[in-house]
């Protein structure tokens, strides 16, 4: 395993980036969470009404 | 040197019916294919008898077993019942099987391409959705996903095919396909909530990589619907039996991220011609192949090692860095000319990429990689909401994600990336690819609709009044492209114009 691991090689430019990145991470870090805010406000509004029901009658068979 | 790797993917759909009473499977499927074939006449997007082509049954063969002899213990495949068939005129084939509507794309020159006309059949799905609301009754709907499982223990399949050397030895194509197979779901998994393998429950498996790992008993078979095998041995090449062999792919998941879908076809085609060409060299043969499929797959944080059989263990990651390391040094000595120069560096550097960014986080492949995208969700809406892994909320997330409904689909909404442009995917809907064989079935089914009985891969069978009719055999998928046959479709009028020129 170990020889494994000295063959990999490391991901090119991401390393150099990290270091000056970091004030632009939190700001980009908070960017996905309201991202992902507004994904999950859309959820809400499209997933099924009666989950339950839905996934109990959700049967498929005869498949490959 | 490796033969080109024509592939494509044949994806059969889950379907519902809302808003309606009991409903039948098979009945759904039929209305949903036909109403996309009426509305194909009723628009004038095709003549009237295209899509009305009959199959050409007469090369079929699906229960020939590559291994040149089927094991006495093994049940023969169910034959599979074709109640409705149609032939587009993109060079695709939709049709009922078992109790699903399935969609094949046409062959394929290269994994990009794969992409494009899987696309257009979802594109064809959700027509076919909304051609069928006028042939039911109100308030119901024919609902389409594209997935592999119910969660209640049904799965259905999304094969790849892969043309192959028949002089390959099929035992070496099982001996070094199976360690890829096993692994490549870390970038190809579609996710699934729960576990429906026998003994476990959602306490123990809340959430895994693949939809497909909990239904692989073998390791190796003819079967499709039952003691699921990882390596397919289904000889049926569609083609010349003496040049070639068909890879049948049963393992694979359907695919949201169009990303994903090219990572499969394009990092399976590529391992395959090194296979062809005997220059992978690996033995990574695990000891107990299914226990680790499955290991794999309920493995979130992709660190957990599994047994070899020469001995010691490894992960799934560096199994797929091995893989990679061995297609790169392949690329510099042997060239990616059989997968597509251009989409075989490409799909190099992606592959080299989703690894990376698996190994550092995976949660950091949420772009592009099905299982992480959502899980995503299921994360964030289960933190939300303070939910239990078994509530139905997040059941039926995992379900719609897979919703081709452009207004309830959740894969749309998880910020995938995508490769192909929507006006590309929707001229696939209507246009075959140029680089294969599908060239002169698409194109000839544009033109003279009315002049063509059936057809199946390997031929096209015309009508053209007065003699016998004429089957036109294509048993070369590289010919019939459209360098070989553009100019000529173009310049005849008639179909028997083009049987005369070409000889037949």
């Amino acid at each position: 395993m170990a020889e494994r691991e000295q063959k990999r090689k490391p991901a090119p430019q991401r390393e150099e980036e990290a270091v000056e990145d970091v004030p632009a991470a939190s700001e980009s870090g908070e960017k996905i969470k309201a991202e992902l805010d507004d994904l999950l406000d859309e959820i809400d509004d499209v997933l099924e009404q009666n989950a339950e029901d839905f996934v109990k009658s959700y049967i498929q068979k005869g498949g490959q | 040197m490796a033969i080109p790797k024509i592939c494509g993917i044949e994806t059969e759909f889950g379907i519902i019916v809302r808003g309606g009473g009991e409903s039948n499977p098979i009945t759904a499927s039929s209305v949903l294919i036909n109403a996309y074939v009426q509305e194909l006449v009723r628009t004038g997007q095709t003549a009237r008898t295209a899509p009305r082509v009959g199959w050409d049954f007469e090369d079929e063969m699906p229960h020939v077993d590559a291994r040149g002899t089927t094991p006495g213990d093994a049940s023969p495949p169910e034959v599979e019942t074709h109640l409705v068939n149609a032939v587009l005129t993109n060079g695709a084939r939709y049709y009922v099987d078992h109790a699903h509507p399935e969609c094949s794309t046409p062959e394929c020159a290269d994994a990009r391409e794969v992409v494009v006309w899987d696309r257009a059949a979802e594109e064809i799905l959700r027509r076919s959705m909304v051609a069928a609301r006028s042939l039911l009754g109100p308030g119901e709907e024919i609902v389409v996903h594209k997935n592999n499982s119910d969660g209640k223990g049904n799965s259905y399949g999304c094969h790849e095919n892969y043309l192959l050397a028949r002089e390959t030895p099929f035992g070496r194509i099982v001996r070094e396909i199976t360690p890829f197979f096993v692994t490549r779901q870390v970038f190809c998994g579609a996710g699934k909530v729960g576990v429906e393998a026998p003994g476990l429950s959602i306490h123990e498996v809340p959430y895994q990589l693949s939809q497909r790992a909990d239904f692989f008993e073998e390791e190796v078979g003819l079967e499709t619907t039952l003691k699921r095998p990882i390596v397919n041995t289904r000889d049926e090449p569609h083609a010349d039996a003496q040049k070639y062999r068909r890879l049948h792919v049963i393992i694979g998941d359907a695919n949201m991220s169009e990303v994903a879908t090219y990572l499969k076809v394009g990092t399976t085609a590529i391992v395959l011609s090194m296979i062809e060409d005997d220059e992978l060299g690996l033995d990574l043969a695990p000891a107990a192949p299914v226990a680790a499929l499955r290991a794999v797959s309920y493995d979130l944080g992709l660190t957990t090692p599994f047994d070899l059989a020469s001995g010691g263990t490894i992960t799934a990651l560096e199994v797929q860095w091995e893989y990679l390391e061995r297609a790169r040094k392949y690329a510099e000595t042997r060239g990616l000319e059989c997968v597509g120069e251009s989409v075989g560096e490409d799909v190099l550097a992606r592959w080299e990429d989703v690894l990376h960014r698996l190994e550092t986080d995976p949660m950091s492949a949420a772009d592009t990689v099905d299982w992480v995208a959502k899980r995503r969700l299921l994360e964030g809406y289960r933190e939300r909401h303070g939910l239990e892994w078994g509530d139905p909320r997040l059941a039926a997330v995992g379900l719609q994600y897979h919703d081709l409904r452009p207004d309830r689909c959740l894969a749309l909404r998880a910020g995938l990336q995508t490769l192909v442009d929507p006006a590309e995917a929707a001229h696939a809907v209507a246009d075959p690819p140029e680089t294969t064989r599908a060239y002169f079935r698409g194109r000839c089914l544009q033109k003279w609709p009315e002049s063509i009985v059936a057809a199946n891969w390997d031929s096209l069978v015309f009508d053209v009044g007065g003699d016998p009719l004429r089957r036109v055999p294509m048993m070369e998928p590289s010919r019939g492209t459209a360098a070989h046959v553009g100019t000529l479709i173009d310049e005849c009028d008639t179909a028997a114009e083009l049987l005369d020129r070409l000889g037949s």
